[in-house]
């Protein structure tokens, strides 16, 4: 917020205020509390079959949380507000935890720990294998997010976390294959998911014009 | 098995949620209305009115599933995809006036006025499972009548070998006919003899009263080893042919919904499982029975039959 626009945002962040990061985080542990506060019975309850609402409420939320992470580049860029990269690794393991908890109620309590109904899902089921792939990558994703595994990782770290674009590709597939005919939703998925990655690929193209004759190293970020 | 005799069939007192309970506490929200909002409202759409009837020919001593629960939770696109849309939009079916129309390969069609064409039976109860092809189930006290009536009545040909059903058009109140999420009218169809099947009921009711226009007013089939879609809500029309008639779900993916749709645990949908199915109000899930549990009714009717090809 104080800090302007600068010419190279990426290589020194802007510092967040302190509050900022704190509201974020906050806002983000929200559906959280709502998913508990109805699962206990309260703000009309998870209705009729409360086991079926709870994944898709989870899912919903994994989803948005995902979209959101993948926006925070995008934003920086179209804002000139480097700061707000530092939210970025904070989103990304809130959508993995929403995805995680989305995942065990599939398996912890929709199944039960059946193992012959959780192989059968993971070997036959498209929309479940797409969506456990896309919960793989966000566990990857995760435990490769400390500071540490960043000097470690150095270059390669970057190259690793650009598997979350599948991830979020792989997450609209699943809400695609599941549907039955109503497609309002998976639409709205689909194109905010386009405009996200779309973003990146006009970002590189530009960037390369700039730097005539230098084409971009590292490619889409 | 979980079919009974007439005389076994009923559940244990202990099972159900008394009527008497249900009636005293909607009186008592009417009797709150009156006080407080009973002048500005008119006569309320869509009350509730009790049904004659007598104890049915088949039953299940199975838990019923809440009224509520099978009130407010329905798949009728027509008033919206969501689960709870239907009751919230309930009030966008029009059941008054309502005319049936029976045509086809039969020597007496007709086209009737709703009361013409229900007063020559008596209703019955039916309490039957209802598997949706989602994976969910429920089970649910129908008032109807045998479909067997109906079709009897207009005498089918000899050429007659299928039935059709259609679901009302009216996209200017139904708000989800408006969207082409299927292709309007939702239509439906049954083998002559599926239709004729004893267990096929036409219901015009459920926990004693009249259908409440989400669980498809004024008049619904009711198919209970087929998976819940082919019970067609709000019928206008009802047609013998001799080809196969189309069906609305098996028009908008062949691959996934087929003609018969039986309840079959051993036959996945292509993109989910039916060995297992969620009892609304129970907590695991438990295994999904052949035909729905009525394979000592219905199963003769498919000897010989693929029924991994005809699902």
């Amino acid at each position: 917020m104080t800090a302007p626009p600068r010419r190279r945002p990426r290589r020194r962040p802007a510092t967040l205020p302190r509050g900022v990061w704190w509201l974020v985080l906050l806002v983000g542990l929200l559906p959280a509390a709502w998913l508990a506060a109805r699962t206990a019975g309260f703000l009309g309850g998870l209705g009729t079959n409360p086991i079926e609402r709870l994944l898709i409420e989870s899912g919903t939320i994994a989803m948005i949380m995902l979209l959101s992470a993948l926006a925070v580049t995008p934003l920086r860029r179209l804002t000139g507000l480097a700061a707000i990269t530092r939210l970025r690794r904070m989103i990304g393991l809130l959508a993995f935890g929403y995805v995680t908890l989305h995942f065990l109620v599939w398996l912890g309590v929709d199944l039960f720990f059946d193992v012959s109904l959780i192989l059968d899902d993971l070997t036959q089921r498209p929309y479940v294998m797409v969506g456990f792939a896309a919960w793989v990558i966000l566990l990857l994703l995760a435990s490769t997010s400390t500071d540490r595994a960043v000097r470690i990782l150095k270059r390669n770290w970057s190259r690793l976390h650009r598997l979350v674009y599948a991830a979020g590709v792989l997450a609209v597939i699943h809400v695609i294959w599941l549907t039955r005919a109503d497609y309002r939703e998976a639409t709205i998925y689909a194109l905010v998911l386009l405009v996200l990655l779309g973003s990146r690929l006009v970002w590189t193209v530009v960037q390369r014009r700039k730097v005539r004759g230098e084409p971009a190293r590292n490619g889409v970020t | 098995m979980l079919i009974r005799s007439r005389s076994s069939f009923e559940p244990k007192p202990s099972e159900i949620t008394p009527e008497s309970i249900y009636q005293r506490r909607r009186d008592f929200m009417r009797a709150g209305l009156g006080i407080g909002a009973g002048m500005l409202l008119p006569a309320m759409a869509g009350a509730r009115t009790s049904l004659d009837f007598a104890p049915g020919a088949f039953g299940t001593d199975e838990k019923w599933t809440p009224y509520d629960d099978v009130t407010t939770y329905n798949n009728f696109y027509e008033l919206g995809t969501g689960k709870a849309d239907p009751e919230r939009n309930a009030d966008q079916l029009r059941t008054d006036p309502w005319s049936v129309r029976v045509d086809g390969a039969c020597a007496n069609p007709g086209n009737y006025a709703l009361e013409d064409f229900l007063s020559p039976w008596a209703l019955e109860e039916r309490v039957y499972r209802l598997r949706c092809v989602e994976g969910w189930s429920m089970v649910i006290p129908w008032i109807g009548f045998e479909l067997n009536k109906v079709l009897s009545q207009a005498e089918p040909t000899g050429s007659a070998r299928y039935v059709a059903f259609e679901t009302i058009l009216d996209p200017e109140n139904l708000s989800g006919q408006r969207r082409p999420v299927l292709e309007w009218p939702y239509v439906e169809g049954l083998r002559l003899d599926e239709a004729m099947h004893p267990l096929t009921l036409l219901a015009v009711g459920l926990y004693g009263e009249t259908l409440p226009n989400q669980n498809g007013a004024p008049l619904r089939l009711v198919v209970p080893w087929k998976y819940g879609f082919k019970s067609i809500k709000s019928i206008v029309r009802i047609t013998f042919t001799e080809q196969e008639p189309p069906t609305a779900w098996n028009r908008a993916q062949s691959s996934e919904y087929g003609f018969y749709s039986n309840v079959n645990p051993d036959v996945a949908h292509p993109r989910w499982s039916q060995r297992t199915e969620r009892r609304i109000g129970e907590f695991r899930r438990r295994p999904t029975l052949m035909f729905n549990g009525y394979a000592d009714e219905v199963a003769q009717l498919y000897t010989g039959m693929d029924l991994k090809k005809h699902f």
